[in-house]
């Protein structure tokens, strides 16, 4: 340590301390805010990108209209293969209305179409999804019916359940117990959700016909439960973070004044830890909200409005994934279905915003005594 | 001497295979201030700990020994660990509200007693905020929560909240360490008319703080007992010389 400007690198100047690009700094500052950038440009534009197909509903786009025209002209010349033939010979009366369409195809056919796209944005509000029919009609409210019911039933289901679990975990559970439930449960929340809905398809299905002796085999009840499985590990995990980061203070004061460990779970912990359940239960119901593999496979798919458990129902995640991969490009449906996406992506956006602000804000006040 | 509250027999407790408290035998006098002192980490607060069985709580903790609460030994299999922590009190170091209004907080343990009367809880709370010198101060403001109250305020209203379950024996875990001045000096007028009719034992950093408010004083160290008597005689002629040095300041 003779020469400290050895040990040091450098020599303590002013030149030395002159100001110094350093390109490796800068590249990879750089390189972290550009990754930062992309990965929320790519959500943004993927929700541009939903949005702005399921747009044409509102108007009647020429484009969407043409496309349309040329798909129904090839179904025509499939279908009524005798209509084509005859079109321009002797049998004109009988098929009249079908040649009708065939010959005047550009006109007509736009005008047909034109009025069903004005009918369809009507139609959402209806209380019938038929969206391949003659007289197609694309009425949100069944898919919206449906999608509660199985979320309703799955909450019923999936917060106790998951809730008393993680209390039990949190306050009651011996160390060791704890250390095994969380982790395994926590596990359960990878679980493929196609597993879980062949389980209900196969298992729980004929265990709740055997059970409840109803007809539909698969029903928003059978699909609820499923739902539920995939909806209790995160409830549990959130919940049980929420219960653990109670202060130990708050625990060892209700204990000191005499209080049973449950009357201490109950009245103090389970209490102070409102907003993190409260958050827990919210990005269970999301969860629930967007689920498409369970409820394809164990719900029955039927678009029904009611309130019985035991029918079959449709929700709209799985609405999009039954219907997406054979829906002309373009079309009215296609359009329909970017609609249900965007529904879902602003629903579970405000949800999760919801539970972030909310809980935010209440913990800070609760905390800091501003309100009672 | 008044009449002994609390014995402990032989009492030793370990944390795993640590041992934090040696062989510990005291009385306890009914209706007078008992002070703990020692430094960091010499098992005072552990010992207190003992005399409510709060360290039930912590895993890996063995007692061995005896302690006497009126002559009942409290870790017999068959006492019930919820009626005794009724009967001995406990403040804590930080002051620990609950996230609830102050009536809320101090309603608290006659609530869990089974009280649910309005007016017989409005009585409790109220007695019980006289009975910590904090009533004045929050009685306009009872649905506050108790968050919103200073420090030292904060640590009134857990005495308080205490003193509604209407124990015998209150148990101060350096209720004051963390308040100033002014805050102590209430906390320590209040503990001289709590003694009158409760038996106090308290733990404290602070040795001025020892010979202002206690009766009796013992001196911890590494997990043993090294002196126990009159805090008058110990602060003037201790027996011990550990006890000399540390009182005089010259480790710790």
């Amino acid at each position: 340590m003779d020469n400290p400007e050895e040990s040091r690198g450098f020599v303590f100047s002013k030149e030395s301390l002159r100001k110094k690009f350093r390109w490796s700094e800068f590249l990879s500052e750089k390189i972290i805010t550009g990754v930062g950038f992309l990965s929320i440009t790519i959500i943004i534009l993927i929700f541009f990108f939903v949005f702005k197909e399921s747009i044409p509903i509102f108007y009647t786009k020429k484009a969407a209209v043409k496309v349309e025209s040329v798909q129904k002209q090839e179904q025509y010349g499939v279908d009524t293969n005798v209509a084509v033939n005859a079109s321009g010979q002797e049998q004109y009366g009988v098929t009249a209305r079908d040649s009708l369409m065939t010959e005047n195809q550009p006109l007509a056919e736009d005008t047909v179409v034109h009025g069903s796209d004005v009918a369809t944005a009507k139609s959402l509000l209806g209380t019938k999804w038929m969206p391949v029919s003659d007289n197609p009609r694309y009425g949100l409210i069944p898919l919206f019916v449906g999608t509660l019911k199985i979320t309703l039933i799955a909450m019923l289901f999936a917060a106790p359940i998951a809730i008393l679990a993680a209390l039990f975990s949190a306050s009651f559970a011996p160390y060791w117990l704890r250390e095994f439930i969380k982790p395994a449960i926590e596990l359960l929340a990878g679980f493929p959700s196609v597993v879980i809905g062949f389980f209900a398809l196969m298992v729980m299905a004929t265990f709740f016909q055997n059970l409840f002796g109803y007809d539909g085999r698969l029903n928003a009840f059978v699909g609820g439960v499923a739902m539920a499985l995939a909806a209790i590990p995160i409830i549990f995990t959130i919940t049980e973070d929420a219960l653990t980061a109670v202060p130990r203070t708050y625990t060892e004061a209700s204990l000191a004044l005499g209080a049973t460990r449950w009357q201490t779970a109950l009245f103090v912990t389970l209490p102070a830890a409102t907003p993190g359940i409260f958050a827990a239960i919210l990005l269970g119901i999301g969860r629930v909200f967007g689920e498409t593999m369970i409820a394809l496979m164990a719900t029955g798919n039927a678009a029904m409005i009611g309130i019985n458990p035991f029918e079959s129902v449709r929700t709209l995640a799985a609405t999009i994934g039954a219907e997406m991969a054979e829906v002309v490009f373009g079309d009215t449906h296609y359009n329909v279905l970017f609609l249900i996406g965007s529904l879902l992506f602003i629903f579970n956006f405000s949800l999760n915003a919801l539970a972030e602000f909310y809980v935010k804000g209440k913990l800070v006040k609760r905390f800091q005594g501003k309100q009672s | 001497m008044k009449e002994t509250k609390i014995k402990t027999r032989d009492l030793s407790l370990y944390y795993g295979a640590k041992m934090a408290l040696n062989s510990i035998t005291m009385d306890i006098p009914e209706k007078e201030v008992t002070a703990f002192i020692g430094p960091s980490g010499c098992g005072k607060s552990t010992f207190l700990r003992t005399l409510n069985r709060m360290n039930d709580l912590i895993p890996g903790v063995r007692i061995t020994g005896e302690v006497l609460v009126d002559s009942l030994n409290i870790y017999d299999k068959q006492i019930d660990v919820v009626n005794l922590r009724k009967k001995v009190g406990m403040v804590f170091q930080k002051s620990n509200p609950f996230a609830k209004s102050i009536f809320e907080n101090v309603a608290y343990g006659p609530r869990i007693n089974g009280i649910n009367n309005k007016t017989k809880l409005e009585e409790i709370v109220e007695s019980s905020l006289k009975k910590a010198f904090i009533w004045e101060e929050v009685k306009d403001r009872m649905n506050d929560s108790a968050m919103a109250l200073s420090g030292g305020q904060q640590q009134r209203m857990c005495i308080a909240r205490t003193l509604a379950v209407e124990p015998e024996i209150i148990l101060m875990d350096e209720p004051a360490s963390a308040l100033d001045p002014i805050s102590t000096a209430k906390i320590e007028e209040l503990i001289h008319e709590l003694k009158k009719s409760y038996t106090i034992v308290i733990v404290t950093h602070n040795m001025q703080q020892a010979a202002r408010v206690s009766d009796l004083t013992a001196f911890f160290y590494l997990g043993e007992l090294i002196e126990y008597g009159k805090t008058r005689k110990i602060f003037t002629t201790p027996d011990k010389k550990h006890t000399e040095e540390y009182i005089t300041g010259r480790f710790g």
